[in-house]
């Protein structure tokens, strides 16, 4: 995997993208839009405005009302559904369904995205919309055209690739090329880039830059507002289902705390919480780490890694997706990822054995991941049933489970970590992402851990929640656990951890403690190992 | 029950009829087995509750029953097992060869036939669990190798009579010490307190909840269908000790019913199976064995249907090549009626006993009315879907 990639695309980016241009009839407006569900406002009063050929950025906490709004706009909740009107390209439109706002140019990337893993590139962009004669499939055309919009977006796959075969980032953009292909007027991409590393993102951040200076309008809805300001012309600030603030980014420069504030509705004086740090003596370590890929044996993910984490000590990992954070983490959580791993785990200097996840906890680890649905949580059940599941022993005695205790352990930690339901018994795929998140937490730190391993643990988690995650995390740091931290949020490493270690293609590259590390620095130190 | 009844908003003890409204799958399920029964009782002019109907009406579902609280499970955890008819069909056969041809006890002959399923039940959860083949093909297998092998058994003819000893399992009732003439007075105690010892569990249970703040059912709710609960056993035992008494497949069956009910919602390993069917991946990185506990549901399923085709040829008195024919669609009928999802992690033991028995009733009731073979499977398969469509449209709501 090379380095920061420079995307040549056909119609390749210059600076100036602020020269633009006729903004007399703005593309789409949204007025008074209110949308409640059985009686729970969603929606009160949202106004959105999106001029003609510019990148409209829209940011809100989780809940305030994104999703909903897009809902309203691409027609899954048809006319009649919600009060307001929607005027596009000057038209009062009443969608009644998908179809119909795709008809008329208005197109939405969906956060999951929506492409057959076992169907070609070619087949998957034309779904739906098949170049046929008679229900008889033209392949040549097809092939052909969908080069054409493989070229437009920067990729130089074979159109009979398959989907399952390519990395998230190039999905996204075939989700683009496959917008493309429909006439798209005006383009929703609901978080593009929250499961793409720094490299992808760049790329399709400058893609919509691209098709920008192409006419095409674009919503972009995002957590990131590192990246808003890098693309967006406006931002629109949703607070509680209504209209905060909008933004121009052209007029004058936008200061990230600004929109933050807009979001928040109060000053957010730190994005992390103030620690003192009390480092102790060396509690956990990894030495000569070595695993081959699962699938592909002969390929190795981890290429011998040390790593040690002191006590009372938060140990970043950064570095790219793909690097082998995730694969790290979970071949020594009980060997959970990959083959023939060899190495050893020391705890307080003695060996132990981590080789299955029952182990694994027992010798005091616990590792929280990054997909907290797909690994994290069992969504039906409630969240008193998640927090024990990890240490059921500890809530029952000859296997009889006591739900008084189980009760009052899930209670304690839904006060301590501030989870939001009015009892315990809630499903948790009722809860926001960082409700679920502090359940997934709650979960581990009731199996009494020593060391910790977060995966991503603010991923897809509005500012807020992210600041009580912070909270929780400093202070199981000054309990003195161990906690080692992996993510793709350089600031949030920056501003969390005492040392931070980059790994790159299966090895750490580099080591910087908590004064000297900077965004390029670690940036620098990727690109360095990546090229030799 | 449900013992921890998923709800947002705490519920004021006075909003009976709302709480009844949010959790109308819980009660639905009961409620339709009622509005059946009752419809059915009108409909056979109370052929239907009379003490005779009402005991053959236990011992031919009970096999269904008993394997059901197997398929359960192998539901929960995401799989399905087709193979169950063909397995029972196949012990029985295997019990009438050891006893009618080889003399050997019942007693011994019970045991080698239980560890025979056991053996089966693991023949088949190893390929699923250990090398992810999909249950459905493994068990389609199985299916067809064990009706294959009952066939072979037999050598294609029918054998019995059992020994009248091994009979009993199916055909005995529970000896009545008194003598009662018209009412079987042990049999009628031995409800009655069934009843009684349900009901303080319940109550006990109730009271440890509240205590903890952990209630959420109203209390007139509770009352109300816990005293109908009770009334219902009560009046079952009196109906049956006023024929021949409480048959032993009876208490063979509640026996497992209040153990399986037991073992799924308080046990660590019931909990684990419902994670494992929930969120596999999360179930394995919470330290649960997930591939072993999928191994022992199949060899638990195993048993069980061993141990219904042991009823069933009982029953029968002979061990016949045909026995076990289509059970499994009347077994899996039952879970998706009473409420197990498909995707899994999703069914109550409670729920498929009763879906078992809606589909009993039925049976029997549109037997007594004189409705044809035919129509009668049409009429259940409508039911089935209909079941599984209110779950779903609930669901969505």
């Amino acid at each position: 995997m090379g380095p920061v990639q420079q995307r040549t695309g056909p119609f390749s980016c210059n600076k100036n993208r602020h020269r633009h241009s006729d903004m007399a009839e703005p593309i789409l407006q949204m007025r008074g839009i209110r949308k409640s569900f059985h009686g729970v406002k969603a929606l009160s009063n949202v106004n959105l405005t999106v001029q003609a050929g510019e990148i409209h950025a829209i940011v809100g906490e989780n809940g305030a009302g994104k999703s909903t709004l897009m809902k309203v706009l691409s027609g899954v909740y048809a006319h009649g559904d919600f009060e307001g009107e929607i005027q596009f390209l000057g038209q009062d439109c009443r969608f009644t369904g998908i179809a119909d706002s795709e008809h008329k140019g208005i197109i939405i990337i969906h956060q999951e995205l929506a492409l057959v893993p076992l169907l070609s590139i070619a087949e998957n962009i034309f779904l739906g919309n098949e170049q046929a004669h008679l229900g008889v499939i033209d392949w040549a055309k097809s092939f052909v055209k969908t080069q054409e919009l493989l070229k437009k977006v920067g990729l130089k796959e074979s159109p009979s690739a398959l989907i399952t075969n390519l990395g998230v980032g190039k999905q996204q953009l075939i989700e683009i090329a496959k917008a493309l292909s429909k006439d798209v007027k005006l383009l929703i991409l609901d978080e593009p880039t929250a499961s793409l590393n720094e490299t992808d993102s760049d790329a399709l951040l400058e893609l919509l830059l691209d098709l920008k200076r192409h006419g095409i309008t674009c919503i972009l809805i995002s957590h990131k507002l590192n990246e808003i300001a890098k693309v967006a012309d406006n931002i629109t600030v949703l607070r509680d289902g209504a209209t905060a603030a909008t933004l121009d980014c052209r007029a004058d420069k936008i200061s990230e705390d600004t929109v933050i504030r807009h979001m928040v509705g109060r000053e957010m004086a730190d994005r992390y919480p103030r620690r003192t740090p009390c480092i102790g003596d060396k509690v956990f370590e990894v030495k000569n780490w070595k695993v081959q890929h699962e699938v592909h044996r002969e390929r190795p993910v981890i290429k011998g890694v040390d790593l040690h984490v002191n006590r009372g000590e938060i140990v970043g990992i950064a570095g790219l997706m793909g690097a082998g954070r995730t694969e790290l983490a979970m071949s020594i959580f009980g060997r959970t990822y990959g083959r023939d791993i060899s190495g050893q785990v020391f705890l307080h200097g003695k060996p132990i054995d981590t080789s299955t996840v029952q182990k694994a906890i027992d010798n005091r680890i616990a590792y929280v991941t990054e997909d907290r649905k797909g690994y994290g949580l069992v969504l039906e059940e409630t969240i008193a049933w998640n927090t024990t599941l990890a240490n059921l022993e500890a809530v029952s005695r000859n296997t009889i489970i006591d739900e008084g205790r189980e009760f009052k352990v899930a209670e304690d930690y839904r006060r301590k970590l501030n989870i939001r339901s009015p009892d315990v018994f809630a499903r948790t795929v009722n809860l926001s992402g960082g409700n679920q998140q502090k359940v997934v937490l709650s979960k581990w730190l009731f199996s009494d851990p020593e060391v910790l391993i977060l995966d991503e643990p603010t991923r897809g988690i509005d500012v807020g929640a992210k600041y009580e995650i912070y909270t929780i995390i400093a202070q199981l740091a000054a309990e003195g656990k161990c906690v080692l931290m992996i993510s793709s949020e350089m600031p949030e490493l920056l501003g969390m951890c005492d040392r931070i270690c980059v790994l790159n293609e299966g090895r750490f590259v580099a080591e910087f403690s908590a004064a000297e590390a900077t965004q390029e620095k670690i940036m620098r130190s990727i690109v360095a190992s990546g090229v030799n | 029950m449900a013992t921890q009844t998923p709800e947002l908003q705490p519920v004021q003890p006075k909003l009976g009829v709302g709480f009844l409204k949010n959790n109308l799958r819980e009660y639905g399920l009961l409620l339709s087995l009622v509005v059946i029964m009752v419809f059915f009782q009108v409909e056979t002019n109370g052929t239907l509750f009379q003490p005779l109907n009402l005991t053959n009406l236990i011992l031919q579902n009970s096999y269904i029953i008993v394997m059901a609280l197997g398929m359960l499970l192998v539901i929960v955890c995401g799989h399905i097992d087709l193979s169950v008819g063909s397995v029972s069909g196949f012990v029985g056969a295997c019990a009438a060869v050891l006893m009618v041809n080889h003399g050997v006890h019942f007693v011994v002959a019970t045991l080698i036939c239980l560890a025979l399923g056991a053996v089966i039940g693991a023949a088949q959860g190893y390929w699923v669990a250990f090398y992810k083949i999909p249950s459905f093909i493994v068990t389609l297998a199985g299916m067809l190798v064990f009706k294959g092998l009952a066939l072979a058994v037999l050598e294609g003819s029918s054998v019995g009579p059992f020994p009248e000893d091994f009979q009993l399992l199916s055909t005995g009732f529970i000896p009545d010490p008194f003598h009662g003439e018209n009412l079987r007075i042990a049999s009628l105690v031995a409800g009655l307190l069934m009843a009684l010892v349900l009901l303080v569990g319940k109550v006990r249970g109730r009271a440890e909840r509240v205590k903890h703040g952990m209630e959420s059912e109203p209390a007139i709710v509770f009352m109300v269908k816990n005293l109908i609960f009770a009334g219902m056993i009560g009046a079952l035992s009196y109906l049956l000790a006023s024929y021949k008494g409480l048959p032993n497949v009876l208490i063979v069956m509640l026996l497992l019913m209040l153990v399986y009910d037991f073992v799924t919602s308080r046990t660590t390993v019931g909990r684990r199976i419902y994670a494992l069917g929930g969120n596999e991946k999360a179930a394995r990185l919470s330290g649960i064995k997930t591939e072993r506990l999928t191994f022992y549901t199949f060899v638990n399923m195993g048993v069980l249907s061993a141990l219904a085709g042991l009823i069933f040829a009982a029953r029968l008195n002979t061990a016949t090549p045909k026995a076990g024919l289509g059970f499994e669609l009347d077994v899996i009928a039952a879970c998706f009626i009473g409420g197990a999802s498909a995707s899994g992690g999703v069914g109550k033991v409670l729920g498929a006993v009763i879906g078992a028995f809606i589909m009993g009733v039925m049976n029997n009731g549109m037997s007594i009315m004189g409705i044809g073979i035919d129509y009668q499977q049409v009429i259940k398969g409508l039911v089935l879907l209909a079941a599984v469509c209110v779950d779903v449209y609930n669901k969505k709501k």
